[in-house]
């Protein structure tokens, strides 16, 4: 049963005209409204996660619950049509459950809270804003147990509830759900960040409307999605093209030792619409690699990219979703039967962008990006603070750690990547010193991982180097990707290299950890190399200018050795051998092939045959699916 | 007796302000900027002001001076070539900064790769560490900062920073590292993080460091030359120059901290608001200076400015005090643009600038622009600056038709559409700096200053509903008179980072103590007399674990009088303010701040003669313009020749030598007794 919306005002709005500097006028505002959400947001949330690094996302929607701005496209229209309730004047929805908003929200940890807006009896607007909790309870401080194979595992899961009911707060039920974490400090400060984030949002949309009037106000939303469809749909008649284009990519393992995992999308134009069609991607996993893709926030990262790529001038909104279809075989990995663990579906995020990038430029290779997502990957460390001087009555306390880590950007049309930069809008790095006054740690490097962004003409970005040095004994859990299967290059330039973990006891021994663990002990002392991937190149690493690469190895950036994937001859001071290096490039030229659009490496089967040898881990093992998953996924 | 003289070098044009001290008269003057070199065109501006009054360069005591210097050191990239030591495992410092790629979404598809102020190649690893603590974990290496030193000296280093982690806690590394430098650099300036910055994370205050050390050179070549070139004019007063913070600070002060002056262009417009607003008795104001490219806004509260911790200079964020001015890219050269594919009207960011100029001026300009819609309304008349000047209105009238066309709506419609879009950008960044903090925008007036801000001021007001709309005296020239009129300031800062019950009144006292008789005696080192300084006290506090810190006023009486506790109650009740709630957390002090501050001149302005009322006397001209979707009769006049009480129905428009104020249809102009003109709206009935 949908939800069932009670007005006290009956009058429909009326549909007005409105002119083009009107409309401008109300678009700015809007986007104005939600600059302000973030900015309240980051100020008044408390966990690391969300005020230091940004993971979190707002949206204002229309009066059907399209997105007007945001960036994740809206959840609302198909929250509204299978919410068993009423929305009133007063109520604020809460929820956190993927499975009860069709993927809204990914995995448990973001909690959504949504407010719908009401201007004298009539709901004029919704606000919403989803952020990334700390931990939820489970059974891994984090709540993102890699290894779960249930979402039972993974924390408090909160169905769509009402947190207000007619501008009365529900006390006991708090109580219930903050009683779930380990952190309920945080917890409560970020979930009143994002209420106080859609409430400052809702006020200023009954300002706009006080200012311009209800049905002006209204009835420019409905055309600030109709003008988003007409430029939407003169950009996909030129740039997608009726024959099916394909791409395919890979998630590395499960955590298990199973993988790769496929992920494939076919695109293709019949008429004014765009096919996204996911056939071929492989079944829902047994461990937790899963990723509940919404299809309209597939539409949205669609958009978002087709205008990035073609013509950032463009403003987007929800205007433009009848114009895609996206299709999801059930069962598959995108598309996972309750209840499947969601916990580590960050790589197929990110990996999703990747994807769209390549079917996107194969058209056009201009246009192309190399790849650079591995994932978000993270690093939690948790334990007792029982350091001299840190105690609490004499009692350690309780600490854990949830970093978000980047990588390096692709190489691009532009230009080189930037080094060690993040691929995710809003996010930043923690400060170290920050880090190191409020945890038992000590961060011992922090650089930037040479020769690590593919060569190319444009240079992947170089991954990071962090090496922690924990201070007190405790446990640590990782979630990376992009260390099996490398991030591809385009154009002729080259993959990036591949992330690594390594653990270097206080005890002088060395030992590789996955990249995909968790209950790992650590003890006072040891240290954690945690490198990250580097970005994909762009173009003919042999066209890029020697002297640069001179320059890039005084920077520490490229070494002598990786110099040779461009042919160039060069010392560790950076001087270049113009002669050897002219030479080096003409035997290289004459004996590779015509450049390849895409360069994977050597492909899967070769990987796994030096994996063990290549990353000191052992090769993922094939996955095998029971035949009923199979067939689902069909 | 005693004249100053306020210098305010723009882009374009050097300003300068002559004020008689005595009596409040004064003198101004425009003359066209000398980018080459600034000086030349500051000694053109002194020799004709100095004519213009009939005074001697020698009788000029105080020379006050804002600039942009440092800022185009910065975003030009043409500051010193500085090297940087940091701790081992940390070079990439400046690479990584935050790992923040601006925009949505996928922006990271179009945004350049940024080079790092100080060079990579440049900077340079030493072993030894400082824990978070403060103790030593590993000695300096110094063998290894000597041979740091000596390569970042062979690659012809200019400045020298020195960065470590945890330097904000202990600094004796860094003052190692500073000796050793002495010896194998000598003659290189050096610059230490703890000492410019001392406060938690290691890339804003290696940032702030790289920055100091970056336009140190520049800033110091600049000011010994234009001293020198001042005293061989017999100008011997004292200079001193506008900080990004709107006090003033000596020129060594400036040479040594010059990351103070990073914005001390656009704290001159504030400083000058502050000024109009004593005289005019409006004490909450927001300032709206329109230049060419962009619009500077700010927040005048019960005269005091709002500050911020942070300068923010291009992409870069430096951490010093200034006025809390946000920018937005309109302005009179913003060009107006219909994409094809969306068909929305934009205005901005991109701007026409000084050339080719907008299409009126008759310079190659082909573009519609923000001044171009205004000379096609008739809101600025064709004949400026006293005649010499001629705006070519069939230029203007063809370009805009362009986005009429595109638009399918007619000329005027599309012209006013331009400025009701630029209009609407000022008011949203106006916005930000109000009611975004929780200012109620009804408590306030809007001053319109720069060349186009008397133009936009009356709309922007409407849109805002904040009242009067203020053309100040000599609104094109603000700047330079609030360089004249301003008073020494510095401030110290200190990361404090405890919570509140784990602290006693006792200890902070202790503190603030130290810090008051620091920043004391820097500004009697200034030469300001003991007697003449105040000092304020700022704390900043937060539940702890949260990022974003509410600076509070304290002074020890208020200290001992209400404890701990009332500022802790102070903060709740801003906080609640702020973002509606509060917490149980308990709360932390992150940082104290001491300020001192000199005496502001008691600089009076000078009275107007009173007139009658009625402003006939000054006008210039009938005059058509187009307005709220008809075109209507006006009179244009000339603000030189308006009295003391004058009142001016709309619309009209008041020229003067650099300025055109516009007065809505709708609203009526007054003038005040010292010339400022005051906006309402009609009263109905």
């Amino acid at each position: 049963m949908p939800a069932q919306i009670i007005e006290t005002n009956p009058t429909p709005f009326k549909e007005l005209t409105i002119d083009p500097v009107t409309l401008d006028i109300i678009e700015n505002a809007l986007r104005n409204a939600r600059i302000e959400m973030d900015a309240t947001l980051v100020r008044t949330a408390m966990s690391p996660g969300i005020r230091e690094q940004g993971d979190a996302f707002p949206l204002i929607a229309d009066v059907a619950g399209k997105m007007i701005v945001g960036q994740f496209g809206s959840f609302i229209d198909g929250f509204l049509k299978q919410f068993d309730g009423t929305i009133e004047d007063g109520d604020m929805i809460f929820l956190s459950d993927p499975y009860s908003c069709d993927g809204a929200v990914s995995h448990s940890n973001d909690w959504l809270v949504m407010l719908p807006v009401f201007k004298d009896g009539r709901l004029i607007a919704y606000t919403a804003m989803f952020g990334h909790q700390s931990d939820i309870g489970g059974s891994v401080p984090g709540s993102m147990p890699i290894g779960a194979s249930s979402i039972f595992e993974e924390g408090v899961r909160i169905p769509p509830v009402k947190i207000w009911k007619k501008g009365e707060y529900n006390d006991d039920l708090m109580k219930l759900v903050m009683h779930q974490t380990r952190k309920p400090d945080w917890c409560q400060a970020d979930l009143n960040a994002l209420i106080a984030s859609c409430r400052v949002a809702s006020k200023r949309i009954v300002e706009m409307a006080e200012r311009f009037g209800d049905d002006v106000y209204v009835s420019a939303t409905q055309e600030l999605l109709a003008r988003n469809h007409r430029a939407m749909k003169a950009l996909l008649g030129q740039a997608v093209s009726e024959e099916k284009v394909s791409f395919e990519d890979y998630l590395c393992d499960d955590g298990k030792g199973f993988g790769p995992y496929k992920i494939k999308c076919t695109m293709w134009r019949e008429g004014e619409k765009v096919i996204l069609d996911f056939d071929g991607t492989d079944p829902q996993s047994a461990a937790s690699i899963n990723f509940l893709l919404n299809e309209n926030m597939f539409k949205m990262f669609f958009g978002i990219y087709m205008i990035m790529v073609f013509d950032p001038q463009i403003l987007f909104n929800d205007g433009f979703y009848d114009l895609i279809e996206v299709r999801i075989p059930e069962g598959s990995l995108l598309k996972p039967q309750f209840p499947a663990a969601l916990s580590g579906r960050t790589h197929a995020l990110g990996r999703i962008f990747d994807i769209l990038g390549g079917l996107l430029g194969q058209g056009t290779p201009e246009f192309l990006n190399a790849a650079g997502f591995s994932s978000s990957p993270h690093l939690f460390y948790s334990g007792w603070d029982n350091r001299e001087g840190k105690l609490t009555d004499g009692k350690p306390d309780w600490f854990q750690l949830f970093q978000i880590g980047f990588g390096g950007i692709p190489g691009r049309p532009l230009g080189d990547g930037p080094d060690g930069h993040s691929l995710w809008p809003g996010f930043t790095n923690v400060p170290n010193e920050f880090l190191e006054r409020y945890f038992p740690l000590r961060i011992e490097r922090y650089s930037t991982e040479p020769d690590s962004g593919g060569a190319g003409l444009h240079r992947g970005g170089n991954g990071i180097r962090m090496t922690y040095r924990f201070l007190a004994d405790g446990e640590i859990a990782i979630h990376d990707d992009r260390w099996f299967v490398p991030p591809w290059g385009v154009n002729g330039g080259h993959p990036g290299k591949r992330a690594r973990k390594v653990l270097e006891r206080a005890d002088g021994t060395t030992q590789i950890v996955g990249n995909k663990v968790e209950d790992v002990p650590v003890k006072e002392g040891d240290l954690l190399h945690f490198i990250t991937w580097g970005g994909g190149g762009w173009g003919d690493p042999l066209e890029r200018d020697p002297e640069l690469i001179g320059l890039e190895i005084r920077q520490g950036l490229v070494t002598p050795q990786g110099a040779r994937d461009y042919g160039v001859v060069v010392d560790d001071q950076g001087v270049v051998d113009e002669g050897a290096t002219a030479a080096l490039r003409d035997t290289m030229k004459s004996e590779r092939g015509e450049l390849a659009l895409f360069d994977y490496g050597p492909g899967i089967e070769a990987l796994r045959e030096a994996c063990e040898e290549e990353t000191g881990l052992p090769a993922p093992i094939q996955p095998v699916w029971h035949q009923h998953m199979a067939e689902a996924a069909e | 007796m005693g004249y100053r003289l306020g210098v305010d070098v723009g882009g374009t044009f050097t300003d300068l302000l002559l004020f008689n001290d005595d009596d409040g008269s004064f003198w101004r003057h425009k003359t066209p900027s000398t980018p080459h070199d600034s000086s030349e065109g500051i000694l053109n501006g002194v020799e004709a002001i100095t004519a213009q009054a009939g005074v001697s360069a020698s009788q000029i005591e105080f020379f006050l001076h804002g600039t942009t210097v440092a800022t185009n050191a910065v975003l030009e990239g043409k500051g010193a070539k500085v090297g940087l030591i940091v701790t081992e495992g940390y070079r990439d410092i400046m690479q990584i900064a935050r790992s923040f790629v601006p925009g949505g979404l996928a922006a990271w598809i179009v945004w350049p790769k940024p080079q790092p102020l100080a060079a990579l190649e440049d900077t340079l690893e030493v072993p030894g560490r400082i824990g978070a603590d403060g103790a030593e974990v590993r000695p300096l290496d110094e063998e290894a900062v000597r041979t740091a030193l000596r390569k970042l000296k062979s690659q012809d280093i200019e400045a020298l920073t020195v960065s470590l982690i945890n330097a904000y806690v202990d600094g004796s590394h860094e003052v190692r590292i500073g000796e050793i430098a002495a010896e194998e650099l000598p003659g290189i300036p050096v610059s230490l993080s703890h000492e410019v910055l001392p406060e938690m994370q290691e890339y804003e205050r290696t940032l702030s460091t790289v920055a100091n050390a970056a336009v140190r050179p520049v800033v110091s070549k600049y000011i010994s030359n234009l001293r020198d070139r001042l005293e061989d004019e017999g100008l011997k007063g004292r200079l001193s120059l506008l900080r990004s913070d709107g006090g003033l600070m000596s020129s060594q002060k400036a040479e040594e901290h010059p990351v103070n002056i990073l914005m001390s262009g656009p704290a001159g417009g504030v400083t000058g608001a502050l000024w109009v607003g004593k005289n005019a008795g409006i004490k909450n104001i927001l300032t709206l200076d329109v230049g060419g490219t962009s619009t500077d806004v700010a927040l005048i509260e019960g005269l005091e400015p709002r500050r911020q911790r942070t300068t923010e200079v291009g992409h870069l964020s430096v951490r010093a005090s200034a006025l809390d001015v946000k920018t937005v890219g309109a302005g009179g050269g913003s060009i107006a643009h219909v994409p094809e594919l969306t068909k929305a009207l934009r205005v901005g960011p991109e701007s026409a600038g000084a050339v080719p100029g907008p299409v009126a001026y008759n310079k190659g300009g082909e573009l519609p622009t923000v001044t171009d819609a205004n000379v096609v309304l008739g809101y600025l008349p064709e004949d400026l600056l006293g005649g010499s000047f001629k705006l070519d209105r069939e230029g203007a009238k063809k370009a805009v038709q362009t986005i009429a066309d595109a638009l399918g709506i007619g000329l005027m419609e599309a012209a006013r559409g331009i400025i009701d879009i630029v209009n609407e950008n000022m008011f949203g960044a106006l916005r930000m700096i109000s009611v975004q903090q929780g200012y109620d925008p009804r408590e306030f007036a809007v001053m319109g200053f720069g060349g186009a801000g008397p133009l936009h001021v009356n709309a922007v007001a409407k849109l805002m509903d904040s009242w009067p709309a203020v053309s100040p005296v000599s609104p094109g020239v603000l700047c330079a008179l609030g360089d004249a009129t301003t008073r020494m300031r510095t401030e110290t800062a200190r990361s404090f980072s405890k919570l509140a019950r784990e602290t006693s009144v006792s200890d902070l006292t202790a503190l603030l103590d130290e810090m008051k008789q620091q920043t004391r005696s820097e500004l009697i080192s200034d030469g300001v007399p003991e007697a003449d300084i105040t000092s304020e006290f700022e704390v900043d506090i937060r539940y702890a674990g949260q990022a974003f810190e509410v600076p509070l006023t304290i002074d020890n009486d208020i200290l001992n009088k209400d404890g701990i506790e009332g500022i802790l109650a102070r903060f709740d009740e801003e906080h609640r303010r702020l973002f509606t709630f509060n917490m149980d957390t308990p709360h932390e002090i992150v940082n104290l701040r001491a300020v001192a501050l000199g005496q502001a001149p008691a600089l009076p302005a000078a009275e107007l003669e009173k007139g009658d009322g009625d402003p006939s006397a000054a006008k210039i001209s009938d005059h058509k313009l187009w307005m709220d979707g008809a075109e209507r009769d006006a009179v244009i006049y000339d603000r030189a020749r308006l009295r003391q009480g004058d009142i001016i129905p709309g619309p009209a428009i008041i020229t003067e030598m650099d300025s055109t104020t516009l007065v809505e249809n709708g609203c009526v102009a007054e003038v005040d007794k010292v010339g400022n003109i005051l906006i309402n709206l009609e009263k109905e009935g």
